[in-house]
């Protein structure tokens, strides 16, 4: 089952790649639509308090213990379903995008796709990293061939980071392999490693390692400043794919495999971890005010988003984890509807300026409605999803260290500052003559973000099923790691009141 | 059920489940929300009705409100308090949060306020907005506010209250930003939200508080606990709150959003900036009294802020000649009494919604009644053009002199009853506080007699071309309605009725009588208000008004300029911010990615060396690098084979 849900995509990939080019765009969109399916399919035969299941494990390199091996708990799924149900989204919103080779660009982002679900899907550690490293292939094609002026040099800023990421972390994946062969016969499975002893010189080593890759791909501050140029240069689509999909395997390593192998290290590392989220989430927002192009604001602003989720991870709370898997999610959905409506304008005003914009309200009122919308989930306004995962991690930031959680809570300030801003420059004014009579809004258009919408909207009220598949995730990886809840300092029922009694 | 303990002074939140026809209290936000949605998402095609709908909600909510009232009015005095759980929202470890609504004596009153007087603005708007293109979209607007500030008094936890409180919020932006054409108008919409922004960090920060102090966000249960945690924690939460409900009713300091919002269409001025939004943040500190109750110092914090706004508002109340920003500081201003009030603990918490109630009556009655004079002026809102309007516009006229008497206190209307209470409340507190409540009833009495003296009385300075005439019936219907409710707001008092009321949530306290007479009290202050009135006749009926306003002196200046609240914020935390924007976006260039990029400066000199031996450019270099690792993995794969 998980298998087909990789190779769909993937032959799907190669299918365009042979067929004309005229029919590109009709069989991606197909194709993504099936694995939407598949992704639904999965969701159904999914048991929410079961942990692991639906797995497939076949030796592949039995000398150092190395499978083929796909799982799903709670976390896999819930970023699976973001990847299927975005696909088609960035497909039928960027219907232009790829214009230039619609070949390469319909082969490559399914090709991404398909690697992508199985980096979420690997139970095994060296299948991720093979993986891992793979969906570079097809991201920088797609910063390089297609976008603004400028990619090539973006893409190649991009490539380089991330394989400096990916060389710390295949020597730690080696040395994972040295001390797995230590105590038995090697194994890469996630389950055998989850067991090991690593002792802690080396599981803070080796943690690093995990650490530093991840955190180049998520991004976090410092090493963050890849993101910016890519989605600058990249298309709407392709910074979709880039920022809500594939920067989330970095937040998603942390959870799996540094929380889930190295859990004296995380917690060891937890103070210097929490510094550098919470200087994301300031230092994010601060740097994304002073923007004026419209795609690099975007960009940044998930810097100051995964600050918020990484913070969520190394708080080590139910709140917090569930906290940071949801935020994971509604980063995803409401990201993507920025990005994508901002497209939308971008292709109507010829510029990515802001300041050049400006007076678009009156002449597109729906499309002024929905960057609205995705601008107000973005810095997190109750009633929309994100919120909801905000208010947890800042709550478990808060619980951690009082300062933490007043420090980071300066970010919701921030966020309605940057989001609100851009949104007066870009929307309201006086129309000049030349906006006068743009599009609204076209059917394609709307369609397109409309489950983006309906989602951030749903999930915001009632996110109890998301929240359902993530907490049995987060329950076990707590008693995994060895901490509990905080205890309030007044548990209920005890009533100062109530001690004299009747 | 209420538990009271000896001695104790603070009641316990302990509501049974909603049965019969209070069962329907989801309703009550239900209609105005599907309201909105319909209005909103039917796009075009609900043009036509859209104002109709819109009202129709309203006026059902408002009917559902009477009926919970006169339900809960039917019951025993402990059986007064009900909880509706609607569904689960967030469920994470030992956090549960329910889509709960509470039905009590305090939330109740505000369900009429809210739903009553925002029928009636509902139907004023149908013809204040009638000539706007995009009137559809005004009340949509209108119906979102009312299901927010509904869910804001209705929660039964701090989370769902957050919810309607940044909803209300929303509301705000998109009402105050509702000529978006106009630069002004947006930057005052976001401007609004910013500054509320900060206040909702002090109430974010207070839930994350009270979850990790008592485990829950429910107003139940910490109100159980409240007797339990300690003075400290308790304090802090009281400030936070305070600061959260600063930002929210615009008090010191975080008051400069308000004169801004004007910038919106007036009906939204009525009901946001006067009779509901802005008194939220007292319904907050009366709803959290278990808080304020273990927090003395808390408390002193809320009486400063109070007195501070309560002058900070009067003066600009004083000096400003657009009409609607002189009412915008004199409701800073009567927010401050009804703060102050809240600040006193159990003597006050009553008649700060006493006085909230009557405030909704009045001011929204006179804001509606500006709105009416610059219906009649094309729109011109600077009183040094007005003068001599009685005769041209007779219902306003006389509807806004209801509102008028009600505010400056004059004896029998609704003002004099709420404000006189509160003044006493205080000098039984604090001789100091208590003088400055009376001193500020002066001030009221001047800046309401200017303005309301430029406006129908004095010289006619009308511009050329203006010929003021009477509103239409749709707008003079709810002038008269709400005058009447200026009027004889004060019955609320008969018999100490809202005190009685309230006491099951807010306690009861002996009465403390004032260090005089009460009788000498009412007295000092209708003296006080009548000095005031005297001196605003001899300055604005007895002298001719100037069309121009003349330079004034240092003070007056001060008092135009809002106090030069914009340029302290402007030098204390803009400039910062501005700076703070700088520096990052310095560091990313040259620093962060200058350090990393010099990194990858050295890996590129290494590759310059490398693409003499190879290839020659760096992008092939990366890929090749990128092979390179693959072709490992396809080795060791190899390898096993």
């Amino acid at each position: 089952m998980l298998t087909a849900l990789v190779l769909v995509p993937l032959l799907g990939a190669v299918a365009v790649a042979v067929a004309p080019a005229a029919v590109s765009r009709v069989l991606a969109i197909g194709v993504s639509v099936g694995a939407f399916a598949l992704g639904v399919a999965v969701l159904l035969m999914f048991d929410t308090g079961e942990g692991m299941q639906l797995t497939e494990t076949v030796d592949w390199i039995s000398a150092f213990g190395v499978h083929y091996a796909l799982g799903v708990d709670g976390l896999s799924l819930l970023l699976v379903l973001l990847t299927v149900l975005l696909v088609p989204v960035v497909l039928l919103a960027g219907w232009h995008d790829g214009d230039e080779d619609p070949k390469a660009f319909y082969a490559w982002t399914l090709a991404l796709e398909a690697l992508s679900l199985a980096v979420f899907l690997a139970t095994d550690v060296f299948l991720f990293y093979v993986v891992f490293e793979a969906t570079l292939i097809p991201a920088y094609f797609l910063v390089a061939g297609f976008g603004r002026e400028g990619r090539s040099s973006a893409a190649v800023k991009f490539l380089l980071f991330q394989l400096a990421g990916g060389l710390v972390l295949l020597a730690s994946v080696i040395g994972l392999y040295v001390v797995s062969a230590q105590q038995g016969p090697p194994s890469y499975l996630l389950s055998d490693l989850m067991q090991l002893d690593i002792g802690t010189a080396a599981g803070r080593w080796l943690f690093a390692g995990f650490f530093i890759a991840f955190a180049i791909k998520a991004p976090l501050f410092p090493v963050h400043t890849w993101l910016a140029d890519t989605t600058e240069r990249a298309t709407p689509a392709t910074s979709v794919l880039l920022v809500c999909v594939l920067d989330k395997i970095g937040t998603y390593g942390m959870l799996r495999f540094c929380l889930g192998i190295f859990p004296e290290a995380s917690q060891w590392a937890t103070p210097l971890v929490v510094t550098i989220a919470v200087v994301s989430i300031i230092y994010g927002a601060f740097v994304a005010i002073g923007q004026d192009d419209v795609l690099r604001l975007i960009g940044l602003t998930s810097l100051s988003h995964f600050g918020f989720i990484t913070l969520g991870i190394f708080v080590f709370s139910s709140q917090g984890g569930s906290g940071a898997i949801l935020y994971m999610v509604n980063h995803g959905l409401g990201t993507a509807a920025l990005f994508l409506v901002a497209g939308y304008l971008i292709r109507r005003r010829g510029t990515t300026l802001i300041s050049q914009m400006g007076g678009l309200e009156k002449a597109t009122p729906v499309l002024a409605g929905l960057l609205l919308v995705a601008g107000l989930a973005t810095l997190g306004l109750p009633g929309l999803s994100p919120f909801v995962s905000e208010f947890l991690v800042l709550l478990s930031a808060f619980d951690y260290a009082w300062w933490v959680g007043a420090f980071a809570v300066t970010g919701i300030v921030l966020a309605a500052i940057y989001v609100l801003w851009a949104y007066q420059r870009m929307m309201t004014g006086p129309t000049p003559a030349t906006v006068e009579g743009t599009p609204d809004a076209t059917t394609r258009e709307w369609m397109a973000v409309a489950p983006l919408m309906l989602a951030l909207v749903f999930f915001g009220f009632y996110p109890q099923p998301l929240l359902d598949t993530a907490n049995p995730y987060v329950e076990g990886l707590m008693s995994h790691v060895g901490v509990t809840d905080d205890a309030p300092a007044v548990p209920p029922g005890t009533a100062g009141h109530e001690e004299d009694g009747e | 059920m209420t538990v009271m303990e000896a001695g104790e002074l603070v009641p316990v939140l302990a509501p049974g489940s909603a049965d019969g026809v209070l069962s329907l209290l989801w309703l009550v936000i239900a209609l105005p929300l599907a309201g909105a949605a319909v209005l909103l998402l039917g796009g075009r095609a609900t043009d036509r009705w859209g104002h109709l709908l819109g009202t129709a909600t309203a006026v059902g909510s408002f009917v559902l409100s009477l009926l919970m009232f006169l339900t809960l009015l039917g019951r025993e005095e402990d059986d007064r308090q009900v909880v509706q759980h609607l569904y689960d929202w967030i469920q994470v470890g030992g956090l549960d949060i329910g889509m709960d609504l509470l039905l009590d004596p305090l939330s109740v009153l505000f369900l009429l306020l809210i739903t009553g007087v925002g029928s009636l603005i509902h139907v004023y708007s149908i013809g204040y907005m009638e000539h706007d293109p995009r009137r559809r979209r005004f009340f949509a607007y209108l119906n979102l506010f009312v299901a927010a500030m509904l869910m804001l008094v209705l929660s039964e936890n701090c989370l769902g209250l957050f919810l309607g409180w940044e909803g209300v919020g929303l509301a705000s932006y998109l009402l105050i930003g509702f000529w978006q054409h106009k630069p002004s108008a947006a930057a005052a919409a976001k401007k609004a939200f910013v500054i509320n922004r900060v206040g909702d960090m002090g109430m974010a920060t207070a839930i994350f508080l009270a979850f990790v102090t008592f485990g829950s966000t429910s107003f139940t249960v910490i109100s159980a606990g409240a007797g339990a945690a300690t003075e400290t924690t308790m304090t802090v939460l009281g400030l936070l709150l305070l600061v959260g409900a600063a930002g929210k009713s615009a008090q010191f300091p975080l008051q400069a959003w308000l004169l801004d919002a004007m910038e919106g269409p007036t009906p939204v001025s009525a009901l946001i900036h006067a009779a509901t939004m802005v008194t939220a943040g007292v319904y907050l500190i009366t709803r959290s009294n278990f808080v304020f109750e273990y927090a003395p110092s808390a408390q002193t914090a809320v009486v400063v802020v109070a007195v501070i706004s309560i002058f900070w508002g009067a003066v600009i109340g004083c000096a400003k000649d657009d009409i609607k920003k002189a009412l915008a500081g004199s409701t800073m201003s009567q927010i401050g009494y009804m703060m102050l009030a809240a600040g006193l603990g159990v003597a006050g918490y009553a008649f700060a919604i006493f006085h909230l109630i009557t405030h909704g009556f009045f001011k929204a009655n006179m804001f509606l009644g500006a709105g009416s004079v610059m219906h009649g002026m094309d729109d011109d809102v600077d009183m040094r053009h007005y003068g001599a309007l009685r005769a041209a516009m007779p219902i306003t006229f006389a509807t806004f002199a209801m509102g008028f008497l009600a505010i400056i206190g004059f004896p029998g209307f609704s003002g004099f009853w709420s404000k006189d209470k509160i003044v006493e409340a205080a000098l039984a507190d604090s001789w100091l506080v208590g003088l400055a409540a009376m001193a500020a009833a002066g001030v009221t009495g001047f800046y309401m007699t200017r303005l309301f003296l430029m406006t129908f009385f004095s010289n006619k300075r009308w511009q050329e071309g203006v010929h003021p005439h009477e509103s239409p019936k749709v707008m003079t219907f709810p002038l008269i309605a709400l005058a009447a409710l200026s009027v004889l707001g004060g019955v609320l008092l008969i018999g100490d009725w809202i005190v009685e009321w309230l006491s099951p949530v807010v306690g009861e306290e002996a009465h403390h009588e004032p260090p005089i007479p009460v009788l000498a009290v009412t007295a000092l202050t209708t003296l006080t208000v009548a000095v005031g009135v005297a001196i605003a006749f001899a300055m604005y009926q007895r002298r001719e008004v100037p069309a121009e306003a003349p330079t004034g002196s240092f003070a007056t200046r001060a008092a135009r300029n809002e106090l030069y609240g914009n340029e302290i914020n402007e030098v204390l935390v803009v400039g910062p911010g501005r700076g703070l924007v700088r520096t990052s976006l310095g560091i990313d260039r040259h620093g962060a990615d200058g350090a990393v990029m010099g990194g990858a400066a050295v890996v590129r000199g290494l590759g310059g060396w490398l693409r003499r031996a190879q290839t020659g450019y760096v992008r092939s270099y990366a890929l090749s690098l990128l092979g390179g690792v693959i072709i490992v993995v396809l080795a060791m794969l190899a390898v096993n084979l």
